[in-house]
């Protein structure tokens, strides 16, 4: 019994610590910030391989989204004769919630996931020892770029999401279903707000992107410098990640849309 | 050249991102449409509003000239306030203004029509709508056509 009560006192003490690990690793990428000025190259590169290189999936899953909601949005709005409200239906659900949220479960599985096993071996290799070594700050030439790379990167991946899901519910609502094109753009149009519904789904995004990017930066960075350390800091990082996306949208849409 | 074709990337991938954003601005949301850069503002009083939501348009025969900037429940008249904002271009609506709240459609959302009148004198910021014309509440109509019906 108080083997038990110990054990669960252990392992909050040790999230705890962990936690307060992450903060400390975060003020300390935060205030060598001045690189990325300094030496923008870096972070281009790191744009290039956490922005760019997500493009591909990020555009296939938007299109493909945005033709479900043109697909289930007609077979629910038909029923009511309001097959006109499409648009609305389709750029609604995308711009508010389906763009940030998917993109940066996508984002987390596709770069939080490289950026961890990179880093996690880069510490294994002992290359970050080796560089403080060297008198190379690492947080600087290392995870400083690469945070704000992904950090960057977000709200464009999830700008682009969204844009592509709109054409994939055009796609299937006026090319399949004969919805008309005036009116799916009209409706859209019109239900559509760009402060409240746009700037709070670029708001969101950046939001998972700067917690995706941290999660993954620190659980590479904290990973233990084994094989297995690896294998499962990039899983935590998946996992841990995906679960802040969803549960800080909670908070985030009941803060954006709830008041109203 | 390698450093070359990673700028290039981000280049075009920071475009892309950019041009997505800009079609979200205009072909989704219709930014302009929520910037009314000048108006006026009109209020007019309604003894039933019915489903009539702030930013809903504002129409003179069936164009679109403003928008309904706010609504609140007037305790002393014990009727409902709109304050309408007017695009200041539309400043030709004269003082017997009728303001009427319509429904696009039957189920549709709800908007107000102005009717505008004969009077030489023009509407100014502040001023108030004199003729005013309910929200047509279906239940009263169906309530109405069932008394009709049950008298034959």
């Amino acid at each position: 019994m108080i083997d038990a009560i110990a054990s669960l006192g252990r392992s909050s003490l040790n999230a705890l610590v962990v936690f307060g690990r992450a903060f400390i690793f975060l003020i300390q990428v935060l205030a060598s910030l001045d690189i990325v000025i300094r030496r923008f190259g870096l972070t281009v590169v790191q744009i290039y391989s956490v922005g760019v290189r997500s493009l591909l999936i990020i555009i296939v899953s938007g299109l493909f989204v945005g033709m479900v909601l043109g697909y289930q949005g007609y077979i629910t709005l038909v029923n009511f004769g309001a097959a006109e409200a499409l648009g609305g239906v389709v750029a609604l659900s995308l711009v508010r919630e389906l763009g940030p949220v998917v993109t940066a479960l996508l984002f987390a599985g596709r770069a939080g996931s490289a950026l961890t096993a990179e880093l996690g071996l880069m510490k294994t290799t002992e290359q970050l020892s080796a560089m403080e070594m060297m008198a190379v700050n690492p947080y600087r030439r290392i995870f400083a770029p690469r945070f704000v790379a992904g950090f960057l990167s977000m709200p464009l991946l999830a700008a682009i999401f969204s844009a592509v899901g709109v054409m994939g519910g055009y796609i299937v609502g006026v090319g399949m279903l004969g919805v008309d094109s005036g009116a799916y753009f009209s409706q859209m149009q019109s239900v559509t707000d760009w402060n409240e519904d746009v700037l709070s789904g670029v708001i969101k995004s950046i939001v998972f992107g700067f917690v995706v990017t941290w999660i993954a930066v620190f659980q590479g960075f904290n990973a233990m410098p084994t094989s297995e350390g690896i294998s499962r800091a990039t899983t935590q990082t998946v996992v841990v990640s995906s679960l802040a996306v969803l549960g800080l949208d909670f908070i985030l849409t009941g803060l954006m849309f709830g008041a109203g | 050249m390698k450093v070359r074709f990673f700028e290039l990337a981000v280049g075009v991938f920071v475009l892309l991102g950019v041009a997505a954003l800009f079609y979200l601005a205009i072909q989704v949301s219709n930014v302009t449409d929520y910037h009314d850069r000048d108006t006026y503002t009109v209020t007019a009083y309604f003894d039933n509003i019915g489903g009539l939501k702030t930013r809903a348009p504002v129409t003179v025969s069936g164009v679109r000239i403003g928008r309904v900037a706010e609504i609140r429940y007037d305790p002393e008249q014990f009727r409902a306030e709109v304050k309408l904002a007017i695009r200041s271009e539309h400043d030709y609506l004269p003082m017997d203004t009728q303001a009427a709240i319509h429904t696009a459609g039957l189920l549709g959302e709800q908007y107000i029509a102005l009717e505008p009148g004969g009077d030489y004198d023009t509407l100014q910021d502040g001023d108030e709508v004199m003729f005013t014309q309910s929200a047509l509440v279906l239940e009263n109509l169906i309530g109405r056509f069932m008394t009709n019906m049950g008298s034959d």
